[in-house]
């Protein structure tokens, strides 16, 4: 299944490395919630990874949620277990919480198809942008520029000037 | 000046093959070895990155040693490979100058050392 932009985004509820449960509908109220489907294991993943929570503090104040989402077999990727997520967050400073997808139902939902992929969702439900943080993992100087230029629009009330981008990265790793 | 043997593992899962063996023919090239050729060679399937020791895509054997030996905890498979360059960003790439070290020290080395 592929998400287009302008489709309601799919509600899902799914654990966090702490004890919670989030979901796309609890975020009624928030102007806009970006869904970064990421993981450990993938260097691009890991290369955008300060990028994206860099943004995830700055849009704080505005109300933006961040939500990441760990999709990947945990069975031949064990460095995407959820312990190992658990570990990871107790060692980093994570703005967001880290959601883990067990079932991949999420993942496929969303169309998602690399670590990392993006999905900026407005206030109401629609997805208004999806695709990478910015044009090259290697130059932490671009911050998340289209990311943050599709956030900008959202919450300008107007459309994103480039809604979707080609997400690079590893591919989701799916259960066989 | 010896030529040594370069060979690059690659899986499809990654978008990275193309950059890596850009950057290894820059390498050569820099280090006086334009003509050597690089052997290239898809990994598929779980049991072949058993066989070959690979550690993810891409990994570059210089004269059949990993430019950058893995851990001895990596998990050999098929994913995508995280190096670290030079100034500690973590890249899906090998540091270029890992990659002129490397193949300088190889062009430099005896033949009779195994």
């Amino acid at each position: 299944m592929t998400l287009s932009v302008g489709d309601n985004a799919p509600d899902f509820k799914l654990p966090d490395t702490e004890g919670g449960e989030w979901s796309l509908s609890d975020g009624d109220g928030s102007p806009a919630t970006v869904v970064v489907f990421t993981c450990n294991h993938c260097p691009y993943a890991l290369a955008w990874h300060d990028r994206i929570t860099d943004a995830a503090r700055d849009y704080a104040h505005r109300g933006v949620r961040f939500l990441a989402i760990n999709p990947n077999d945990a069975d031949r990727y064990p460095r995407d277990s959820f312990a190992a997520m658990k570990q990871r967050v107790a060692s980093e400073d994570w703005p967001m919480p880290y959601l883990r997808d067990e079932s991949q139902e999420v993942a496929r939902a969303y169309g998602a198809r690399t670590t990392p992929d993006l999905f900026v969702v407005d206030s109401d439900g629609r997805l208004r942008y999806r695709g990478a943080p910015d044009g090259d993992y290697d130059d932490p100087s671009r911050r998340a520029e289209w990311l943050r230029a599709a956030l900008e629009a959202v919450l300008a009330g107007d459309e994103p000037a480039e809604p979707e981008t080609r997400p690079v990265g590893c591919s989701i790793k799916w259960k066989r | 000046m010896r030529t040594p043997d370069v060979e690059l593992l690659w899986w499809e899962g990654c978008p990275s093959t193309e950059r890596a063996l850009a950057d290894v023919r820059e390498a050569l090239d820099d280090s006086g070895l334009r003509d050597v050729e690089v052997r290239i060679r898809e990994v598929t399937t779980d049991e072949e990155a058993a066989e070959a020791g690979f550690a993810g895509s891409p990994t570059i054997l210089i004269d059949g040693v990993d430019l950058v030996p893995a851990a001895d905890d990596a998990r050999v498979g098929l994913s995508c490979r995280v190096y670290r360059r030079r100034d500690g960003r973590i890249s899906p790439v090998p540091d270029p100058d890992d990659l002129r070290e490397a193949l300088t020290r190889a062009a430099g080395r005896t033949e009779v050392t195994r």
